[in-house]
């Protein structure tokens, strides 16, 4: 990279504020495709969307097409979704089982579930010439490496950089917290994945998770409409409304409870803000659960387990996980200002049936294409990607509680809850990625 | 440039087909499931009609937003059901893109009518074909219908207009007041794809 790119870069990010440019131009989002999402490490799937042998997964890792697939021998790889011999792409579909091979439609050469060529019809016509069987550039490529953290696959497209473990550093409670809230120690997907496309740029969503402010603001709608309709079912039945209700009327809290909540940031962009919906309410179902936590744990780490109180875990710069929820939502972006978002959540192994339906709950209200919570934040990431795209001025501002974030050994605390430290932090270590350059 | 040197082709005779080399590795096909008929039951001419009238009505409650009219159209235990996929055969305990009883439709009203809706500024605004409706099934004793129907549905919002098209499968109860609404199920032709923005009302 030359000097005059990288010195470009950090002329546009401040402590306080970040330029629009980095929102709107489609030649930075080139770069942060190849600095940043095809340099480190990037989340493809978890292991049980890919139970059985042949079982696979396609998705994008920045502007390559991968698929994550099961080999006979249970282990997972993630492969160029790419025939060696003329580009076609060998899983068109989303997902499914491709049997002991992948199949190309074109001229049907066919590979092992590890990416490794196995036949070529008519074979006899290449010899004498450069091809083999087993070299390498005739096989699917892998991805550079692939690892997994508690069934959670990555992968990486670059050689080098640290293991998956030493980079998530602090982010890694969101794969603890959410397994180890199972019972089993283990999660399993739900197969069904919501797919949402919002018309801005990746970035601008990635700030909105860990922002407190918004809320009570951008949902305020759904929080009074929810909260209403709670008291109506308390007065009619005399009973407390399911906990539901409760996920949507709790973004009617005033300022003051958000302002109570940490958020933090830890080495490579990756951020956490506490939870604020008190999951734990004392009703026969928790009361079971939690029964079966201590048969598992033992009751002073089920109480550990229990007591984390998370609501965001941001993953940088592809995932945004609510573990105790088990949900989960991967940034796969498309162009500068266009970013879609695959949405998953989860079950805790060994947990009761009524534990599942409060994720459950949580997925359909607020990431089902119904939502109505992410109906509103999906329309400011519009008009914020739409106002960037102006001339009207050429800053974001991040000054909220800017200077006051207390740092030590690279892990930032907010002074409140309500400080714009994760955008700060966020654009800090996207300027350290945009500016070493790719490892490849 | 590298200097390749190309071995002289040997003309030889080449064996086989693309259908034996895929056989080969592959098996034989499996022959392919078949479907049962789809249900349809002879009902009098009037009664049709009166199928057809009521699915109209709720389609244009729909585009005018009459909201206290739609709850109305609702059974007290009806719900308004859009699976993930078609072959999705149950609602409850299940990931659902529209999973509502009455209380949720209450929020959802609620919510679209708030002075701060933000996504809600302007309004959208929608118009409904309902078409194609076949009643599957009569019960003479109670008088309630089971109506599959397709839809297509325009939607205009900030200058754009997104197209939504696909089957509905009502479960009408017979009761004083005329048919209501047990079951509304709604089969997305794209239910499997990427939303382009959210789905802010009932389809």
């Amino acid at each position: 990279m030359d000097g005059s790119i990288t010195s470009d870069i950090r002329a546009l990010v401040e402590p306080d504020r970040v330029h629009r440019k980095c929102y709107t131009d489609p030649e930075i989002f080139a770069l942060e495709m190849q600095n940043i999402h095809e340099n480190t490490w990037i989340y493809v799937g978890h292991e049980s969307q890919v139970k059985n042998p042949g079982d696979y997964y396609t998705t994008l890792v920045g502007r390559q097409p991968m698929v994550m697939v099961r080999a006979k021998d249970g282990k997972v790889h993630v492969l160029y979704n790419r025939c060696p011999h003329r580009g076609a792409l060998l899983c068109p579909d989303r997902h499914g089982n491709t049997g002991q091979t992948f199949k190309c439609s074109y001229h049907a050469w066919r590979f092992n579930l590890d990416g490794s060529l196995l036949k070529v019809p008519v074979v006899e016509q290449y010899e004498g010439t450069r091809f083999d069987l087993s070299d390498k550039q005739f096989h699917m490529k892998p991805a550079e490496r692939t690892e997994s953290y508690r069934g959670f696959v990555f992968c990486k497209l670059s050689h080098g950089g640290p293991d998956l473990k030493t980079h998530l550093s602090g982010a890694i409670r969101a794969f603890d917290d959410m397994c180890d809230r199972a019972p089993e120690g283990e999660v399993e997907v739900v197969p069904t994945c919501f797919r949402m496309i919002q018309k801005s740029n990746w970035k601008i969503f990635l700030e909105n998770q860990l922002d407190a402010v918004h809320p009570s603001i951008t949902h305020e709608s759904s929080g009074r409409a929810a909260r209403e309709v709670e008291q109506d079912i308390e007065k009619r039945t005399g009973k407390k409304a399911p906990l539901s209700y409760h996920y949507i009327s709790a973004f009617t809290e005033p300022f003051f409870r958000w302002d109570t909540l940490n958020t933090m940031g830890f080495p490579n962009g990756h951020c956490t803000l506490e939870g604020y919906m008190g999951l734990r309410p004392r009703d026969p179902d928790t009361l079971e659960y939690e029964a079966a936590m201590e048969k598992h744990y033992g009751k002073k780490r089920a109480e550990e387990i229990l007591g984390v109180n998370l609501h965001h875990v941001l993953v940088y710069p592809c995932l945004s996980v609510q573990s105790p929820l088990q949900q989960l939502r991967a940034v796969r972006p498309i162009s500068h200002d266009r970013t879609l978002t695959e949405i998953w959540h989860f079950r805790l192994k060994g947990a009761p049936e009524a534990i599942y339906r409060r994720s459950l709950d949580y997925y359909y209200l607020v990431n089902a294409p119904s939502t109505m919570i992410n109906a509103d934040d999906l329309d400011n990431f519009w008009r914020c990607h739409t106002g960037l795209s102006s001339e009207g001025g050429d800053w974001v501002s991040f000054h909220r509680n800017a200077g006051q974030d207390p740092h030590k050994d690279g892990v930032y605390t907010s002074v409140t809850g309500m400080s714009e430290l994760p955008m700060r932090h966020m654009m800090k270590a996207w300027t350290e990625y945009m500016t070493q350059g790719a490892r490849r | 440039m590298t200097d390749i040197k190309f071995a002289t082709a040997k003309p030889n005779k080449i064996q086989g087909s693309a259908t034996e080399w895929a056989e080969q590795l592959d098996g034989a096909p499996k022959p392919t499931a078949k479907l049962p008929p789809l249900p349809v039951a002879k009902v009098p001419q009037e009664l049709q009609t009166a199928v057809e009238q009521f699915l109209y009505r709720q389609a244009e409650i729909l585009d005018d937003k009459h909201w206290d009219e739609w709850l109305e159209l609702f059974t007290a235990d009806g719900h308004y059901w859009m699976p993930t996929n078609e072959e999705q055969t149950k609602a409850d305990g299940m990931p659902n893109i529209f999973w509502e009883d009455l209380d949720l439709m209450r929020v959802r009203v609620k919510r679209v009518n708030h002075p701060r809706a933000w996504s809600q500024k302007p309004p959208h605004k929608h118009c409904h074909v309902v078409s194609n409706v076949v009643i599957e099934k009569h019960d003479a004793a109670s008088g309630d219908i089971l109506v599959r129907s397709k839809f297509h549905m325009a939607e205009f919002r900030r200058d754009n207009v997104r197209h939504f098209v696909g089957k509905y499968r009502h479960e009408l109860k017979k009761t004083k007041d005329g048919y209501r609404i047990k079951l509304q199920r709604v089969d997305l032709v794209n239910a499997e794809g990427p939303f382009e923005y959210v789905l802010l009302t009932w389809l």
